[in-house]
């Protein structure tokens, strides 16, 4: 692999760009692999990489049905936070955020980090209290946040409106080093940096069956052919429940449509992530200037990667009293995808009733934030058996009622 | 926009007017079953691609429960029927196999 750097840049400018090699192999699959990724996404690439990185796994396929990040991880509204009540999810959120902060540099690929700090709003009391509660723990937790006044708030972000009537801003869950990075390359850089370690990154390729023998995993029927493999790790959000089928077990797993939308390019007017819980929008500004607006999920099942358009305008109606510059832009374009929520609104990462097989998923509509973390987590669980991150993440914990209940803890948007 | 139709008072409405309620037909476990009864009830999700069977409320409307049999992957709605019932009808699964031939039904568990 050739480093991209400033000289790099210089020397091809010399001589028109002819030098630049593709990002990532596309090689033909192999019939066997150590192991197999089902899911080319930001969370199966991720595994992938901290696989050869930290364990020297590096006889890996990441096959993926489509192309690489072309489901949530190009779907999403780029927000990384590690502000989580419960301490197994900000133990995990905040070794993701952390590992962001270098990921430019480890991967040798932009992935325009750029913690521009997140507020959450707290729009009501209870909010106040659950935030002020989250701070505290956080803090226990050696995740960097604090609870800030509305004066605070509307100093970080001008263009918001703090004495609305019906949503006044009474206050703020503040992560300085929150931020956003872009989604795209996260999972290009991660695709770069595990072909450069010899895997093979094969898109186009759909699993249609997990062979078993003996309750033991020893393959996969794909769409390219029939692999043979020693462990499968499943990294596929909304079609978790899907492809553990092929493997025959179930998930406590539903799919739903959850939509984003993006404004037309302004001016920069908002250096900062904001969340309103209560009313359900959160907000932010791309690099290109657009107002990236996210909203709540559709309430029933479904796979067409598209929502419904009352509750765009439920989140846009809800965002601007607290934004009323937002009732003067136009909007420029919409768009769905299927996250994968679990009963308690926590990940799952975890083995699974098939030997070799292992699942993450679950992430529901925070995937993006925890990438790299996952990846690391997931990476150390394949690999060694077991991880001190994932240990509260496994299977069993709805039969044995060790919820990690984070629907209380974020609200919502999450 | 789902356009549903409440078997109980007969209004078709957009999907606004409904409820979702998650998968039907599940079997209720209670006191006294096992630990997996208990999560499958509870936890355990069909979440099929393809023919999905759920219970919707006309929240908006008459406020009654009611059933829909709908495609997950088309948003095809093939009919709603009562929620008085432990399974779909047959009027029901022939709406289905006619639009999805090689529609199976899943057993339950």
């Amino acid at each position: 692999m050739k480093r991209y750097s400033a000289f790099a840049i210089a020397r091809e400018a010399l001589r028109y760009h002819t030098g630049w090699d593709r990002a990532w192999r596309a090689p033909e699959p192999k019939p066997h692999y150590d192991v197999i990724i089902i899911g080319g996404g930001g969370h199966g690439l991720a595994t992938a990489y901290h696989l050869g990185k930290n364990h020297g796994i590096t006889n890996v396929a990441i096959l993926e049905k489509g192309w690489l990040g072309g489901g949530n991880t190009g779907r999403n509204t780029t927000i990384i936070r590690s502000n989580y009540l419960q301490d197994p999810s900000a133990a995990l959120y905040e070794k993701s955020r952390s590992l962001y902060e270098t990921m430019s540099q480890d991967l040798n690929y932009n992935v325009m980090f750029s913690p521009r700090g997140v507020i959450m709003l707290a729009q009501t009391q209870h909010e106040v209290r659950g935030y002020q509660r989250t701070a505290h723990a956080n803090a226990l937790q050696g995740v960097k946040t604090e609870f800030i006044s509305p004066d605070r708030v509307k100093q970080l972000v001008p263009i918001i409106n703090i004495d609305g009537p019906r949503y006044p801003v009474l206050g703020g869950l503040w992560q300085a080093r929150g931020g956003t990075a872009r989604h795209d390359a996260v999972a290009w850089g991660y695709a770069r940096a595990c072909s450069d370690m010899g895997m093979d990154v094969i898109q186009q390729c759909e699993v249609t069956a997990i062979k078993r023998d003996g309750g033991k995993v020893t393959g996969v029927s794909t769409t390219r052919g029939e692999i043979t493999c020693g462990k499968v790790g499943i990294v596929v959000a909304g079609n978790s429940g899907h492809v553990a089928g092929l493997a025959g077990f179930r998930l406590p797993i539903e799919s739903v449509a959850l939509q984003a939308l993006v404004s037309e390019p302004i001016k920069p007017c908002m250096d900062v992530v904001v969340m309103a819980n209560t009313v359900h929008g959160y907000m932010s500004q791309s690099d290109k200037g657009e107002m990236v607006i996210g909203g709540g999920t559709d309430g029933y099942n479904n796979y067409t990667q598209r929502g419904s358009f009352h509750h765009i305008e439920e989140t846009v109606r809800a965002l601007v009293e607290t934004f009323p510059m937002v009732s003067r832009l136009k909007m420029l374009r919409q768009w769905g995808g299927i996250v994968d929520i679990t009963g308690d609104r926590s990940p799952i990462l975890s083995k699974t009733p098939v030997d070799g097989v292992f699942i993450n998923c679950g992430w529901g509509t925070g995937g993006f934030k925890a990438t790299p973390g996952s990846g690391w987590a997931m990476a150390e669980l394949m690999a060694k058996g077991r991880s001190p991150l994932t240990d509260a993440f496994g299977l069993e914990r709805f039969r044995e009622g060790r919820f990690i209940d984070e629907s209380v803890a974020a609200g919502v948007a999450h | 926009m789902l356009i549903l139709t409440c078997p109980v008072c007969g209004v078709t409405a957009e999907e606004t007017e409904f409820h979702a309620g998650g998968e039907a037909h599940l079997t209720r476990h209670g006191p006294g079953a096992s630990d997996a009864d208990f999560e499958d009830y509870l936890f355990m999700r069909a979440n099929p691609r393809g023919v999905h069977f759920e219970r919707w409320r006309h929240v908006y409307g008459c406020g009654k429960w009611f059933h829909a049999a709908r495609c997950t992957t088309t948003l095809q709605v093939f009919g709603t029927y009562t929620a008085q019932t432990s399974a779909p009808p047959q009027e029901i699964l022939d709406k289905i196999a006619d639009a999805r031939p090689d529609w199976t039904p899943r057993t339950p568990g």
